[in-house]
C-alpha cells in the first residue's frame, strides 16, 4: 500500500484552506444549553443549507437531561455528498458558557468563531479567526421577556451564520416559516431575530475573513431531510401495522410517538373511528406481552424500545420464538449496559438481539443503514414476522433513528401484504383438520389458524412448554427435538427471504471492509479517502440482515484480510461472523471497533485500516 | 339382547340455546391432583359457558403458569388457548382484546402469578378495565412449585411444614376495587351453585369482571392451621347475598316476595338476583364493599358473593374508539394509506 504521511495530510488540509475559498465543504458545530430551545434554530440553519442545494447532513450529541446540561449540534455541508460526521469542526458557534472555554481550545488552527461577546473567548487562542457578538444585548433589543429573549438569542445566531456563510436569506426565511407550521406570529418574532443577526453580521464583520462558503448547487432537488425514527414509523404505517404498544426511552420514543401522530391523520375511518391501537403500556414486560397477544390474535402489531427494554423482554421473546408468535420489535440502540449513556450512540445489542432470551433461540434481525432503509424494512419486517411467525427485530441506532438525514422519498409500498400461513374456516372445511406444528410444506413453517375463526377444528392451544405436532403437551424427547429441528429449518429458510447483503468487489485488492447499519456511511467516506490518498482499494459488504447468507462465504474466500468495521467494544457482530465461517476462514477476519457513544466517522475508519495493514506487512 | 325390531325413541340430546352440548365445552383430561380446588372451578366454568351459551369458537382463554394456569387446557377444547408466562396474562390478554374485540376473553391465574410476579400487569389491567373474566385460583401457595407461601396467605396461617406465615395478605378484591374494577366477586371452589352464577354474570359484564375463588391445593395447603383449606372455607364462609342469575333470554319470574330481593342489570340484558341476607349488603356502594371488605379482613372472615358492581364505566377498548370490525381482519385497502397519501407526506419533508 503507498505511503501518505500525516504530514501531507496535514499539508493538504492547509491547502483547502489557503487557496481561496472552501465551497460547501465544512462542518459547524452550535454549543449550547440543553433546554434552550436550540432545536428549531439548528433546523433551520441545517434546512437552510439543504434548500441551497447544498449536501447536508445534522447531528445532535445531547445529554440524559431536560434543561442545563451542555449539548452539541454539528451540520456538515458536504458537496461529495459524504454525511457521516465528520470530526474536524470549522465553525463554531458558542453559546455554552459552560463549555466555551474546552469547545475553542479543541479546534483545529485557522477555524472560525461565533461567540457571545461577554464570553471573551478570544482570549484563549490568537490562530482563530473571532466574530463576537452581544447576543444577550440585541435579544433585549426585540423584547423584554427575559424567556423568550434566549429563543430569540438562539436565531440570532442563524442570522449571523447566515450572513457569514453566505446562506441565501430566502431560504432561511422559507425554512423558518416551515419549521413554525405557518404561525404568524411566531414567524414574525423569530423574522425580526434573523434580520437583526444578519443586519450586526454584515455592518460589523468583514466576511472575507471566513473562508467558508455557502454557493448554490442542484444536489438536494426532491429530496427530503427526515429521522429514522419516523421513517420507521412510516414503514409500520405502510405496513398496515394496528397495535402497536410501548414504553417510553430514548432514543426509541420518537417511533411511537411519530406513528401515533401520522396514524391520526392517515388512518382514521370515514365514520371517525381509528383502525389500529396504540397503547401506552405499563413497562417493557407489557409491552411486548400486548404485542405478542395481538400478534397470535391475527394483528400486526409492534412494539419499539431500547437495550434496558429488551433485557426486560427476554423472556417474552423467547416465547414468541417458541410458540411462533409474530411481532416487530424495534431496537433503536444506545449506549449500555444498564442505563449506561441513554442519549449516545452504539451498536451494541446485536447479540443480546439474535441470542435473545434463555434455551434454544436464535432470531431474525434486520439492520437499516439510512432513513430510506427504517422506512423498507419497517414495513418488510411485519411480511416477515407474519410469514416465519416470529418476533422480527429491527436494529437502527440513536444516530439514525434521532438525527435528521438526507434522503431521496420513499417509494410507495405496492406489493400485497404477506400475511402468511393462517388457514380460514373455509380452508378447514376442506381440509377438515389441521396440525398446528407440523412441517407440511418442507420450509419448516407450520399453519396456524386465528382465535374467533370460525370452525370446530380451528382451535389449538398455544404454550411455551414442550408440545407435539398436534400442540399438544408433551415431554417427549422425540417430539422436542423434532420441534427444535423444525424451527432451525424455519430459521434457515429464513436466510433467503431476509434483507440481502449489499456487496461491492473492487478491482485488484485483497482486501475488504465488512459493516451494518449507521457505520456504513463512515466506510463509503472512508473508501473515497483510501482511495484519493493512499490509491487503495477495498471491497465492502454490507450486512443487512442476521442470519447471514452464502455471500458472505465467498466474499472471505475472495479476500485475504477483511475488516468488521461496527460500533461496540468487543466485536460483537465479528463473533457472529466467526462462528457462522467454515473455520479455515476465520483467520482473515480483522475487527475494528468504535465505542465513545459518538457516531463513527470515516477519518477513523481510514487511520484504523491503514495502521493495521501496515502491521500487516511488518 | 333385544329381539323386537323397534327402535326405541333417541334420548332427547340436551343442548343449549346455540345448539351446543355440553361436550362442546370440556377439556382435555386434567392433569392435577384429584381433589384439586381448580378442577372444581374448571367443571363451573365448562357448566356457566354451556348455561349462558357462549360459542366456544369466540372465546380465547389466557393464563400464566402455575397449576391454576393450566386448567384452561381442561375447558373449551374448541376454543384458543394461550398459555403465556409467569404473571404476563394480562398483558397478552389485552393484546388479543386489541386485536379482536369481538372475542369473548377468560383468564385464569394463581395467586402467585397475579399478586407476586403478576401484580404490575394486574393492575394495570385493572386500571384500564380491558374486558375480560380474570379468575384468580386462590390456594395461598405456590402449587407447581411444591407449596411456598404466596401473597394471599392469611398472617397467622401455618404451612405444612409446620411454618407460620407472618405477613400480611394481600386482598385482590380490595385492590380490584381501589383501581376501578367495576365487578368484584368472590366465591369458593366447594360452593358450585353461586361460583356457576358469579360466571354467568361476569359473562354478561363489559369490562373486567374479577373472581376471586378460594380454591384448596389438597396436596399443599389443606391441613389444620392453613386458612385456604375445604375445612377451613367451608366453615368460615359468610354469603354476602344468596345469588342466581337471570339471563337476557329468559323470562324474568317472580320466585321471592317483594322486598327480598333486588335486580341488578347487565350490559348484556341479564340480571343478577340478590337474595338478601341479614347483612341487608348493597354490591352498588363502593364505600360500603371497601368498608365490608377491611372488617373481614380483621375479623378473619371468609366473605362471598358478589362485592362490587358497576355497570356504567366504559370499558378500555370503548375508550379506543377502535373500528367496529376487529383489527386483526381489516384488509390491507383499509390499514395501508394511499400512494398519494405517501407523496403528500414526503413533500412536506422537502
Ligand atoms: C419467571 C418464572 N419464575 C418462576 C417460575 C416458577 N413457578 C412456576 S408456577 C409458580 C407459582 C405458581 O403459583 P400460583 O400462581 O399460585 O399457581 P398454583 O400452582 O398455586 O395454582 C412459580 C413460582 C416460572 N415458571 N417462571
Ligand atoms: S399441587 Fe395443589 S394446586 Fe397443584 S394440582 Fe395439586 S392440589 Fe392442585
Ligand atoms: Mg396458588
Amino acid at each position: 500500500m503507498p505511503n501518505q504521511s500525516p504530514q501531507a495530510l496535514v499539508a493538504e488540509e492547509e491547502q483547502r484552506l489557503n487557496g481561496g475559498p472552501v465551497i460547501n465543504d465544512f462542518s459547524i458545530q452550535v454549543a449550547t444549553v440543553n433546554g434552550s430551545g436550540s432545536q428549531s434554530s439548528n433546523t433551520i440553519l441545517m434546512r437552510s443549507i439543504f434548500q441551497m442545494g447544498i449536501p447536508v447532513s445534522g447531528k445532535n450529541l445531547f445529554p440524559s437531561n431536560i434543561a442545563g446540561l451542555p449539548t452539541w449540534f454539528t451540520i456538515r455541508a458536504n458537496k461529495d455528498g459524504w454525511i457521516a460526521r465528520r470530526k474536524e469542526i470549522d465553525f463554531l458557534v458558542a453559546m455554552n458558557p459552560e463549555t466555551a472555554r474546552e469547545d475553542v481550545m479543541n479546534l483545529d488552527p485557522n477555524r472560525v468563531v461565533v461567540y457571545e461577546e461577554t464570553l471573551k473567548l478570544n482570549q484563549y487562542r490568537r490562530d482563530l479567526s473571532f466574530f463576537p457578538v452581544p447576543f444577550a444585548k440585541l435579544a433585549t433589543e426585540i423584547t423584554p421577556d427575559s424567556r423568550l429573549r434566549k429563543l430569540l438569542a438562539n436565531m440570532i445566531y442563524v442570522g449571523v451564520v447566515g450572513e457569514l456563510l453566505e446562506i441565501d436569506p430566502a431560504e432561511t426565511e422559507t425554512a423558518l416559516t416551515k419549521q413554525f407550521k405557518g404561525k404568524a406570529k411566531a414567524v414574525a418574532l423569530n423574522k425580526t431575530a434573523l434580520d437583526i443577526g444578519r443586519k450586526y453580521a454584515k455592518e460589523t464583520f468583514d466576511r472575507t475573513l471566513v473562508p467558508y462558503k455557502c454557493q448554490r448547487m442542484n444536489a438536494t432537488k426532491g429530496k427530503i431531510i427526515i429521522d429514522g425514527n419516523a421513517a420507521a414509523a412510516l414503514g409500520c404505517m405502510f405496513a398496515g401495522v394496528t397495535v402497536a404498544t410501548w414504553y417510553p426511552i430514548t432514543p426509541s420514543s420518537s417511533l411511537c410517538e411519530t406513528l401515533a401522530d401520522y396514524m391520526k391523520d392517515y388512518r382514521i375511518e370515514k365514520d371517525g373511528k381509528a383502525n389500529f391501537a396504540i397503547v401506552q403500556a405499563e413497562d417493557e414486560l407489557a409491552a411486548v406481552g400486548m404485542a405478542i397477544g395481538a400478534g397470535w390474535a391475527g394483528a400486526r402489531s409492534m412494539t419499539s424500545t431500547a437495550g434496558p427494554g429488551i433485557s426486560l423482554m427476554q423472556e417474552f421473546i423467547g416465547l414468541g420464538y417458541y410458540a411462533e408468535i409474530p411481532t416487530v420489535i424495534f431496537d433503536i440502540t444506545r449506549v449500555g449496559p444498564s442505563t449506561g449513556l441513554p442519549t449516545r450512540t452504539q451498536q451494541s445489542d446485536i447479540l443480546s438481539l439474535v441470542y435473545a432470551s434463555h434455551g434454544d433461540t436464535k432470531h431474525i434481525v434486520l439492520l437499516p443503514a439510512s432513513v430510506e432503509e427504517c422506512f423498507q424494512m419497517g414495513y418488510d419486517a411485519f411480511d416477515l414476522a407474519e410469514r416465519f411467525q416470529t418476533p422480527i427485530f429491527v436494529m437502527s441506532d440513536l444516530d439514525l433513528g434521532m438525527n435528521n438525514w438526507m434522503s431521496d422519498p420513499f417509494n410507495y409500498p405496492k406489493k400485497k401484504f404477506d400475511r402468511g400461513k393462517v388457514l380460514s374456516a373455509e380452508d378447514l372445511k376442506r381440509l377438515g383438520s389441521f396440525r398446528r406444528y407440523a412441517d407440511v410444506d418442507g420450509d419448516g413453517i407450520s399453519y396456524r389458524t386465528l382465535p374467533g375463526t370460525n370452525h370446530p377444528a380451528a382451535a389449538y392451544f398455544t404454550r411455551g412448554s414442550g408440545h407435539n405436532e398436534n400442540a399438544v403437551y408433551s415431554e417427549r424427547p422425540d417430539d422436542y427435538k423434532g420441534n427444535m429441528d423444525r424451527l432451525n429449518k424455519k430459521y434457515e429458510t429464513a436466510r433467503q427471504h431476509i434483507p440481502q447483503p449489499e456487496i461491492q468487489y473492487a478491482n485488484g485488492t485483497n482486501i475488504g471492509f465488512l459493516a451494518f447499519g449507521t457505520t456504513h456511511w463512515a466506510i463509503i467516506e472512508s473508501l473515497d479517502q483510501l482511495q484519493r490518498e493512499y490509491n487503495t482499494r477495498v471491497s465492502y459488504y454490507r450486512l443487512r440482515a442476521v442470519p447471514f447468507t452464502k455471500h458472505l462465504t465467498e466474499f472471505f474466500e475472495k479476500h485475504d484480510r477483511v475488516y468488521l468495521v461496527e460500533q461496540n467494544r468487543d466485536g460483537q457482530m465479528a463473533m457472529l461472523v466467526k462462528l457462522e465461517l467454515p473455520v479455515e476462514l476465520v483467520g482473515k477476519l480483522r475487527s475494528i471497533r468504535h465505542y465513545s457513544g459518538i457516531p463513527i466517522d470515516a477519518r477513523f475508519v481510514t487511520d484504523a485500516l491503514v495502521g493495521a495493514e501496515k502491521g500487516e506487512q511488518n | 339382547m333385544s329381539t323386537t325390531t323397534h327402535q326405541p325413541p333417541a334420548a332427547p340430546k340436551h343442548v343449549n340455546r346455540l345448539g351446543f352440548t355440553m361436550a362442546d365445552y370440556k377439556g382435555a383430561e386434567s392433569t392435577l391432583c384429584a381433589g384439586c380446588g381448580h378442577d372444581a372451578i374448571t367443571a363451573q366454568i365448562i357448566k356457566a359457558f354451556y348455561e349462558y351459551g357462549v360459542e366456544p369458537q369466540r372465546v380465547a382463554k389466557l393464563s400464566g403458569i402455575g397449576c391454576s394456569s393450566k386448567t384452561p387446557a381442561y375447558f373449551l377444547s374448541q376454543s384458543h388457548g394461550f398459555n403465556g408466562v409467569h404473571g404476563r396474562m394480562p398483558s397478552v390478554a389485552t393484546g388479543v382484546m386489541l386485536a379482536n374485540k369481538s372475542l369473548v376473553s377468560i383468564g385464569v391465574s394463581g395467586d402467585g402469578d397475579t399478586a407476586s410476579i403478576g401484580m404490575g400487569q394486574f393492575v394495570h389491567l385493572l386500571r384500564r378495565n380491558v374486558p375480560m373474566i380474570y379468575i384468580i385460583e386462590n390456594n395461598g401457595v405456590y402449587g407447581l412449585t411444591k407449596g411456598q407461601f404466596s401473597a394471599t396467605a392469611d398472617l397467622g396461617s401455618k404451612a405444612k411444614s409446620g411454618v407460620m406465615n407472618d405477613l400480611p395478605a394481600i386482598d385482590v378484591c380490595t385492590i380490584a376495587i381501589e383501581l376501578g374494577c367495576n365487578f368484584v366477586a368472590r366465591s369458593f371452589a366447594g360452593d358450585p351453585k353461586q361460583m356457576v352464577a358469579l360466571l354467568k354474570a361476569a359473562l354478561g359484564h363489559r369490562g373486567t369482571a374479577l373472581f376471586d375463588v378460594i380454591s384448596p391445593c389438597v396436596t399443599f395447603n389443606n391441613h389444620e392451621g392453613s386458612t385456604k383449606s375445604y375445612k377451613y372455607a367451608k366453615d368460615h364462609e359468610e354469603l354476602l347475598h344468596e345469588i342466581s342469575f337471570v339471563p337476557f333470554f329468559e323470562q324474568i319470574t317472580v320466585d321471592y316476595a317483594e322486598g327480598e330481593t333486588t335486580d341488578v342489570g347487565l350490559h348484556d340484558g341479564s340480571h343478577i338476583r340478590l337474595r338478601k341476607t341479614d347483612k341487608g349488603y348493597d354490591p352498588t356502594n363502593k364505600g360500603e364493599a371497601l368498608d365490608t371488605l377491611r372488617k373481614c379482613q380483621e375479623s378473619n372472615e371468609f366473605l362471598t358473593g358478589l362485592i362490587y358492581i358497576n355497570e356504567m364505566k366504559p370499558d378500555f377498548l370503548t375508550l379506543l374508539n377502535m373500528a367496529d370490525q376487529p383489527l386483526a381482519t381489516l384488509p390491507q385497502e383499509r390499514v395501508q394509506p394511499k400512494e398519494d397519501d405517501l407523496r403528500e407526506i414526503m413533500a412536506e419533508l422537502m
